[in-house]
């Protein structure tokens, strides 16, 4: 991000309302700007904190939801991370040989600034809030889970990306020497995922990066996932590597292995059903073994901010 | 009966009724939480996979008791058979209870329209209601009245235990090493039973 230092205020850089009390954050974002360019050391902004506490606390953003969360214990001991294993508990007891720093993201494609940035150039400028979203897994089951990250919408404008950015594809890390799963071809290694340009810079779409205010654990996808409250888990990419902006719909990697299952845009809809599978309830998981199940609900409960996006679109035919 | 069952016998099968309960032990004490031990996050999803792999198992086991007593000529084994296969059969029930009663909570329209609408839940349920004539004709009564009938109709067991690996295969989301290993155990045990089968047909044909 350190590129030569621009002082026009784009509405990306804006600060919100919200961080408008907070000090750091106000400096964070001047920086970023270019307005204040060099008074802070990399200390000081938005980083991963070695002592797994974000420094300062996320705000909590108001539109969580008012469910009680699963216990951080479920979230990170009940995983999807195949790089790690198949089964629900391989990426805890697995995903330890996980090297999370150095990080760096390397961008490309349909965007004005691109190359590759370090984890501390894509984190400083921006606040973090603490977000509790759903999270719904395709195989029918739910979580409730308090996210640490800020919008991907925010990260995604400071590329600049052209008019011809349709589409984000997002790379999940593929090193067999720390991830045992990726020798096993269960899924198109590197794990891909991918979202239209306006699902992934509207403002419910979340840049992770902590879980319970703590750092991200590295089963869920430490050290920088998304997360995509209204889609089925398996669209929100962990571990990410690479962002790509293209014009094209991307490859996807459960798309590519079973394409009459899992469709791209995979959004929570319990009216179109997994082939196998019903998709009009779910297991709320955390309630015991008597809990029963919930009905699901039109993309998980977010349809009234996110329903737009999709008129016009048959979902049972892009499911 | 007349004859005195060897002290042996009596003791595997002590054995292999404890074998037989520990899996549903462990469920219980991971059910109540025993001293730490739990049934993970999604405790249903849990039981389901525990009950219908320990159901598979001994159907695959009480498939093994005959290949093993032709080759070791241990004739008593044959009285292990019937306690795997009921053993089988109470898991397969225990997973289809977990199903109806803790996954879907008696939702009888939704059970049936999973038997009806998903072909691995209709592979699933047919085989649990093929099972069924087979328990029901476990006892050594039934096995006398029905004579050579009995052995014609415990041949479904070949069905059930096919239908079961379908089952498995056709739920797993990607990752299938498990049900392919259950698919070559299960081809195994069925050729070794067909080379069996063409071996007596030789001898016939060359006397």
């Amino acid at each position: 991000m350190r590129k030569k230092p621009d002082t026009r205020i784009k509405p990306s850089e804006i600060t919100p309302e919200g961080a408008f009390l907070n000090r750091r954050a106000l400096l964070k974002a001047a920086v970023a700007a270019g307005l204040v360019p060099g008074i802070m050391s990399a200390s000081e902004a938005a980083t991963i904190p070695a002592g797994g506490e974000f420094d300062p606390k996320p705000t909590k953003w108001p539109g969580s939801v008012t469910d009680k969360p699963n216990s951080l214990e479920d979230i990170s001991t009940y995983n999807n991370y195949y790089e790690f294993g198949a089964a629900k508990g391989d990426p805890a007891a697995n995903a330890h040989t996980l090297k999370t720093k150095p990080w760096s993201i390397q961008v490309s494609g349909e965007a004005a600034k691109t190359g590759t940035f370090t984890l501390e150039d894509i984190l400083a400028p921006h606040a973090l809030e603490e977000r509790v979203y759903r999270l719904r897994c395709v195989e029918a089951w739910s979580m409730v889970i308090p996210w640490v990250g800020f919008p991907l919408a925010d990260l995604l404008k400071r590329f600049e990306p052209t008019s011809q950015a349709k589409f984000v594809q997002f790379l999940t890390l593929a090193d067999r020497n720390q991830m045992p799963g990726i020798r096993y071809p269960i899924l198109e290694w590197p794990y891909r995922e991918g979202l239209t340009i306006e699902e992934a810079t509207h403002p419910l779409t979340l840049v992770v990066v902590g879980v319970y205010g703590k750092v991200l654990p590295n089963q869920n996808g430490a050290p920088i996932r998304i997360v995509v409250p209204w889609k089925y888990g398996f669209k929100s990419a962990k571990s990410i590597v690479r962002i790509h902006f293209t014009d094209k719909r991307p490859l996807t990697s459960w798309n590519m292995s079973a394409p009459q299952e899992y469709g791209f845009y995979s959004n929570v809809n319990p009216k179109v059903d997994h082939p196998r599978w019903s998709q009009a309830s779910e297991r709320k998981l955390g309630g015991g073994l008597l809990a029963g199940r919930a009905p699901t609900l039109m993309f998980n409960g977010y349809a009234d901010q996110v329903a737009s996006l999709y008129t016009g679109l048959d979902l049972a035919k892009n499911f | 009966m007349a004859v005195t069952t060897p002290r042996w016998v009596v003791t595997v099968k002590v054995a292999v009724w404890g074998a037989c309960l520990a899996p549903f032990a462990l469920l219980v004490l991971r059910a109540l939480e025993f001293h730490g031990l739990s049934l993970g996050a999604d405790p249903v999803q849990e039981l389901l996979n525990v009950c219908g792999k320990t159901g598979l198992n001994l159907l695959l086991l009480t498939l093994c008791i005959t290949p093993i007593r032709r080759s070791t000529g241990i004739n008593r084994l044959i009285s292990f058979r019937r306690l795997l296969g009921l053993f089988g059969f109470f898991y397969v029930v225990l997973h289809f209870t977990t199903y109806v009663w803790l996954d879907l909570g008696f939702a009888w329209d939704h059970v049936f329209e999973d038997i009806a609408k998903r072909p691995y839940i209709t592979v699933g349920f047919t085989a649990l209601l093929l099972l069924i004539p087979l328990a029901a004709t476990s006892t050594n009564r039934m096995q006398r009245q029905l004579g050579r009938n009995w052995v014609r109709v415990h041949r479904l067991v070949y069905v059930i235990a096919v239908l079961g690996v379908v089952h498995f295969w056709w739920q797993v989301k990607r990752d299938i090493s498990e049900p392919l290993l259950y698919a070559f155990l299960l081809t195994v045990l069925l050729g070794v039973r067909l080379h069996h089968a063409w071996k007596l047909r030789r001898k016939a044909a060359s006397q």
